[in-house]
């Protein structure tokens, strides 16, 4: 592995709250263009570590490198180059379609004409052609979703965080939502996303379960399944969160598939 | 600058898409004004009273025609005798009872003494020392009469001039006093609201995540709102000047400088309530009860500040709308200059910076 296909490098990352220690020395690499999952349970510092690889948060201690940054000193710079999609839907409901698009174009740095470009070609993207001058709170709640996902990849980010985008959508809109991300992908963006849902798991390259703040495993799902030997990211997921865990005597694929 | 600009104009579309919002910043300030200057006046007009007359002479008389005479009052009953008055009272119309003592002139022009008793009608408090205010000084009035006709013995006696209000209008007052209360309204709460939602919202996230500067999310925020309360302030003396004759004695600019300032005060105040709340709730609960209550009763606009108790008249202090009404005063009815209103200045510019800091502080933290 070359270091210069390495987009995101993270040594010893900790942050701290006073005493407790939201993440804990954590140490991974990304490969530019790939689907990295980052899993964990609800407070196992999912989010704290994405805030810090973003600039918004400084470390406590440790070393990250996000796209040939340094997250402490250069977080202007990252700001400018990563793409980030919150687990709140992060459009403006009182703006129409054009608005919030050129809004972020805007806040981004592109120019009128680069607008106007990526917001005809996204409304024909998706299909909404009949909707673009509506106000976002009258779209159904999925095609939100996937323009605020596309609103996030506006300005051709190299690397784009994704913080719970799922949440709350229905399992067809879902699939719909990882072919945007696919695309992506294949257009050379490198994907971070966080997720609770673990079927997603399965469509990452490689996934990185997070414990109380660590990093307790980090491998491609087929790896990872057999290194357990389960069936399915859902068993990895409770093994390692919970290894007293007695298994459900449901099959646990008949849950978790779609 | 462009990224900026994008922003601007989202902001304008936030307040002028909601109805709410357009409600409180123009709505409010036109009806209030309204109110205050027509309804709730401290001016007494045709006050309904009642005349026991146990002497029915000249002077008694006299007295009577020229309280009755002064468009202040209107008489609504005679009264035959003590027992009267009590159930006069009870019905509620009347407000005053007058009562000269039996032998008036012969007391008056013999002893030089004789006395007139005032009831009135204290379950409003207000207006009875009101009521008891204007007829006292008729009659002074008319004693004074008296006594420059050589017909009775001088006694001490006042003359009284109300000065930069001579009619006591309580418009005069309550201008200030409403822009301090508007500006604070549309300032304060509008922005701390408008900050929070944007938390709520999960929006300032990705606001933050962006290369706009958080100086440059806060400044957007808040030049709308900037331009709006300016608005309001025009409003407001547009209405004061043309429709309450409300004067302006001193420098239009000046009071327009000053107006600024304390928007800018006030706005500040805003940023720092967005910073300590996360939703709008909050934000909004600490606008209304923690600042616009105090501002109300404290800021010395309905109640003087001179008559509260000693610890109240301290924390008075430290309501930047009391010092904003000192000014506008000064500046409305005194025709004040810089010279005189220095000291208030400085103070609302030590608020602000005090609340900037203060802002700075505690969003470092949350950075941190």
């Amino acid at each position: 592995m070359s270091t210069d296909s390495i987009i995101i490098k993270a040594e010893d990352l900790t942050k701290r709250f006073g005493k407790f220690t939201a993440v804990d020395s954590i140490s991974f690499e990304v490969k530019k263009g790939e689907i990295f999952g980052f899993l964990g349970a609800n407070g196992a510092g999912k989010t704290t570590a994405i805030k810090m690889l973003c600039g918004l948060w400084k470390p406590t201690t440790g070393k990250a490198n996000v796209a040939g940054f340094d997250v402490y000193k250069q977080t202007e710079q990252i700001k400018k180059t990563v793409g980030y999609m919150s687990q709140k839907f992060s459009l403006y409901d009182d703006l129409t379609v054009k608005e919030n698009v050129s809004f972020y174009g805007g806040v981004y740095g592109l120019s009128n004409n680069s607008i106007k470009e990526k917001s005809e070609y996204l409304i024909k993207k998706l299909e909404i052609e009949k909707e673009k001058d509506e106000l976002i709170k009258s779209l159904p709640l999925g095609w939100k979703q996937k323009l605020a996902f596309s609103v996030a990849v506006l300005h051709d980010p190299l690397l784009v965080f994704l913080d719970e985008p799922t949440g709350g959508v229905d399992p067809i809109t879902r699939r719909q939502f990882w072919n945007m991300i696919y695309e992506s992908a294949s257009n050379g963006v490198t994907i971070f996303v966080t997720t609770h849902y673990m079927d997603e798991a399965e469509y990452c390259d490689r996934v990185s379960m997070m414990v109380d703040g660590k990093i307790a495993a980090l491998d491609t799902p087929r790896n990872l399944k057999n290194r357990f030997n389960v069936k399915s990211m859902h068993d990895v997921f409770v093994k390692l969160a919970r290894p007293d865990y007695v298994p459900n005597p449901i099959p646990s694929n008949q849950i978790t598939t779609l | 600058m462009k990224r900026f600009k994008g922003f601007l104009i989202k902001e304008f579309h936030h307040i002028f898409r909601d109805k709410r919002s357009l409600l409180i910043l123009f709505g409010i300030p036109i009806v209030q004004i309204l109110l205050f200057g027509y309804a709730i006046t401290n001016e007494l007009k045709d006050g309904k009273i009642a005349i026991l007359d146990q002497s029915k002479d000249e002077i008694t008389q006299e007295i009577s025609n020229k309280i009755l005479s002064s468009g202040y009052f209107m008489l609504y009953e005679d009264l035959e005798s003590q027992n009267d008055i009590e159930s006069a009272f009870q019905r509620g119309i009347i407000k005053e009872v007058i009562i000269f003592e039996p032998e008036f002139s012969e007391k008056l022009f013999r002893d030089g003494k004789a006395s007139v008793q005032l009831l009135a009608d204290a379950s409003d408090p207000n207006l009875a020392n009101m009521i008891i205010g204007y007829t006292s000084s008729i009659i002074q009035n008319y004693q004074q009469g008296l006594i420059k006709s050589g017909s009775v013995q001088p006694v001490i006696t006042t003359e009284v001039k109300m000065i930069y209000n001579p009619e006591l209008k309580g418009v005069y007052m309550f201008v200030p006093g409403l822009m301090s209360v508007i500006l604070l309204l549309v300032s304060a709460l509008m922005t701390s609201i408008s900050i929070t939602r944007e938390k709520e919202m999960g929006t300032m996230e990705v606001l933050l995540v962006s290369p706009l500067k958080p100086v440059q999310i806060v400044v957007g925020k808040v030049i709308p709102y900037f331009l709006l309360a300016f608005v309001d302030t025009c409003m407001i003396l547009l209405l004061a000047r043309f429709v309450f004759d409300v004067p302006l004695t001193g420098s239009l600019l000046l009071l327009i400088l000053e107006s600024i300032l304390y928007i800018i005060t006030a706005l500040s105040l805003g940023i720092l309530f967005s910073t300590i709340s996360n939703n709008q709730q909050t934000a909004m609960m600490l606008s209304l009860s923690g600042l616009m209550l105090p501002t109300i009763l404290l800021s010395g606009f309905i109640f003087p500040i001179d008559n509260m108790p000693y610890i109240l008249q301290l924390f008075s202090n430290f309501i930047p709308a009391k010092w904003f009404v000192i000014i506008v005063k000064g500046i409305m009815l005194k025709g004040n200059n810089f010279f005189y209103i220095w000291k208030e200045t400085l103070i609302l510019v030590g608020m602000t910076i005090f609340f900037l800091l203060l802002t700075i502080k505690k969003f470092k933290i949350r950075l941190q």
